[in-house]
């Protein structure tokens, strides 16, 4: 199932497929090392759901939920 | 004697600086760079016959000139001002760590990989293998662990060791999935029996129902700890430097009166009372923040607190930079660095000397037992709380008005929580945070004491209070409480003691004993006293945090701005007050 990062279950393995968002953010994402094919979980979000923490590459990152709207992301249903 | 000059460069909290501590001890020194905000620390080293000068470079997820810190990284690796650098790498994530250091490879021949947080990583079940890992990156690696001296020891022979200079490797390579492919063949992980502990504990801290409820009640017991605590080593310490001042003007008896008035009751009466006021809250609290930060508490504070600031035109890390300012608002301006964007850097800058000091929270009881009896602690807290509103305030409306701008890109790494190494934590908070900070507010209390006992001795300080009288009351107060917000500009603590000077005629801060404070100052009304608590949460910030805030924003413009800012607040609030009483009680 194809998800933007944004609205992924939390705890849910997933992988992403494709980044489209602004440069300047595509460019940090990919410093952190977040490239398509890289496998993610989003951890917990913030009390407002403002802010997701993901699981990638064996770290934690906190990023506004509304900036992972340019994440396509897959997911297996039924786990 | 040779020098070798060793660049060290990594993602921030990897352990970079704990490794520059470990080298340097304390023969080092911070200073910004010319034109740049970004501070680099500096230190040196002696072994045999070779001194080596270590750069402590910026802390930066990668090298592509994305902000000052990495294009200072950028810059200096590629200068080949450094016969090495060393790549530092966090063991617990060696994969994203590795995508900086690849990076860091790209840029220069003489490069050498040092994992840290070994021990770290081991707890939680991950293995290296160190020989397989040096073949693949192609550089010599050495793993690091708290406590474990050989590593260190080998990090030195190999940097003594002349570098072969070939040219860098300038591939345009794509070094996320080289990292991906290095780590998949180095790292072994074993099942982490700790995981689903630490999981459970993360999922309460910073949970809907727990969080913030965790945070307010670390936050409270931080603040109490630091009043409470305070109070006896401030005695004793002001017990010690008044039995030094009578040997001083014993020994000194020589010395014309009016020059030992100066040198005597002027600066060091000044400089001691600051210091007996202000060393032992900061030697509390500073550890204790340093605590909470050692363990990773503090990004998850962030996280928890990142809505509330967003809707101010701020990001989360403003909240910790106003928890910073609770201890010292210097401290805290300092602290603005941890935020990317400028312009929310700015914001938090410019509204931190709302949160009130330490300096200022003796005033704040003393004011608030006068005002409210027994609810005094409620209302220092509410004194907090409005403090934390004002920032929080001034914030939305900068960011809606001069500082219009969409919201940044709020990015910011959540490290595992991990065991606090007490010593360290010691040693460069009291280093680093205290007594820097003591050191600049000595600067500034001493001469301040000087002019502080000539207008004392002249009488001057009563005629300024008479001349300053009718904007006092306006403001809801009295000539003499503004004179004392005035001449307390070295530091908050002599607020209240240039108050009694003035209305006592004291000549000396020694001369106001504490005992008869309250009964000094019980003429005053409620109007007065609470107008004071207002004016002391929202005025200009002291002269140490003035200096700081030049030297963090390099411009002279955003620092009138920041001492206008609040101080025009509280101008407007006490003004408010004062007519609201006139109208209430006429």
């Amino acid at each position: 199932m194809e998800v933007t990062l944004d609205r992924l279950p939390q705890g849910i393995p997933a992988t992403v497929l494709q980044l489209s968002c602004k440069p300047e953010l595509s460019r940090r994402l990919r410093d952190f090392g977040l490239v398509p094919g890289t496998k993610v979980i989003a951890r917990y979000r913030s009390p407002d759901k403002g802010v997701t923490a993901l699981e990638f590459r064996g770290t934690v990152i906190a990023l506004r939920t509304r900036d992972l709207k340019g994440v396509l992301v897959s997911w297996k249903c039924g786990r | 004697m040779r020098k070798v000059t060793v660049a060290l460069a990594g993602n921030p909290n990897v352990g970079k600086s704990t490794l520059f501590n470990a080298l340097t001890g304390l023969r080092q020194h911070t200073g910004n760079w010319p034109g740049k905000t970004v501070g680099v620390a500096t230190g040196s080293m002696i072994k045999g016959d070779t001194v080596f000068e270590f750069v402590d470079l910026p802390g930066t997820y990668a090298l592509s000139g994305g902000s000052e810190e990495e294009e200072i990284a950028a810059e200096y690796i590629t200068s080949g001002k450094a016969d090495w650098t060393v790549a530092v790498c966090d063991g617990t994530a060696l994969e994203r760590s590795l995508i900086l250091a690849l990076q860091v490879r790209a840029l220069t021949p003489n490069f050498i990989l040092c994992v840290s947080l070994m021990d770290e990583a081991e707890r939680m079940g991950i293995a290296i293998d160190e020989k397989k890992l040096s073949e693949l990156v192609g550089a010599p690696v050495i793993c690091m662990a708290a406590g474990r001296k050989k590593s260190m020891d080998d990090l030195l022979s190999i940097l003594s060791q002349r570098p072969q200079s070939h040219m860098p490797l300038l591939l345009e390579e794509d070094t996320v999935a080289e990292a991906e492919h290095i780590a998949r063949q180095c790292v072994r992980k074993t099942e982490d029996k700790q995981q689903t502990w630490r999981l459970k504990v993360d999922r309460i801290l910073v949970s809907r129902t727990w969080g913030v409820g965790i945070l307010l009640g670390l936050l409270m017991v931080l603040i109490w700890l630091t009043i409470s605590g305070a109070n006896v080593p401030s005695q004793m310490l002001e017990q010690l430097l008044n039995s030094v001042y009578d040997l001083l003007q014993h020994w000194l008896y020589w010395l014309p009166d009016w020059l030992r008035g100066i040198l005597l009751d002027g600066a060091y009466a000044t400089s001691a009372r600051v210091i007996s006021v202000m060393l032992p809250p900061m030697a509390i609290f500073f550890p204790l923040f340093s605590l909470l930060e050692d363990v990773g508490y503090l990004p998850r504070m962030a996280f928890l607190l990142d809505g509330g600031m967003r809707r101010c035109g701020g990001c989360g890390k403003q909240a910790l930079t106003m928890c910073m300012g609770l201890g010292c608002n210097a401290v805290g301006v300092t602290g603005c660095r941890i935020i990317q964007s400028p312009r929310e850097r700015l914001l938090a800058i410019l509204t931190n000397a709302m949160i009130p000091c330490n300096g200022r929270f003796p005033t704040l009881i003393l004011l608030s037992g006068l005002a409210f009896g027994k609810w005094a602690p409620l209302a220092v807290g509410g004194c907090v709380i409005i403090g934390v509103l004002g920032a929080m305030a001034t914030s939305g409306v900068l960011s809606k008005t001069a500082l219009k701008h969409t919201c940044s890109h709020f990015l910011m790494e959540i490290p595992p929580l991990r065991r606090p190494r007490i010593g360290q934590i010691l040693v460069r908070s009291l280093l680093d945070r205290t007594l820097r900070i003591a050191g600049r507010a000595l600067k500034v209390a001493a001469p301040a004491g000087v002019l502080l006992w000539i207008f004392a001795r002249f009488g001057w300080l009563q005629l300024l209070g008479d001349i300053l009288d009718p904007v006092g009351i306006l403001l809801g107060m009295n000539g003499i409480i503004v004179l004392g917000f005035v001449l307390s500009l070295p530091a908050n603590e002599l607020l209240i003691p240039v108050i009694l000077m003035t209305m006592t005629g004291a000549t000396t801060l020694q001369g106001v004993g504490t005992g008869d404070v309250s009964s000094v100052l019980s003429g005053w009304s409620l109007e007065t006293l609470l107008c004071t608590m207002i004016f002391t949460l929202f005025h200009w910030p002291c002269a140490t945090t003035i200096l700081t805030i030049q030297k963090e924003t390099l411009s002279n413009k955003k620092t009138a701005v920041a001492v206008l800012l609040p101080t025009a607040v509280g101008v407007v609030i006490c003004i408010v007050l004062h007519f609201l009483f006139q109208y209430l009680g006429g």
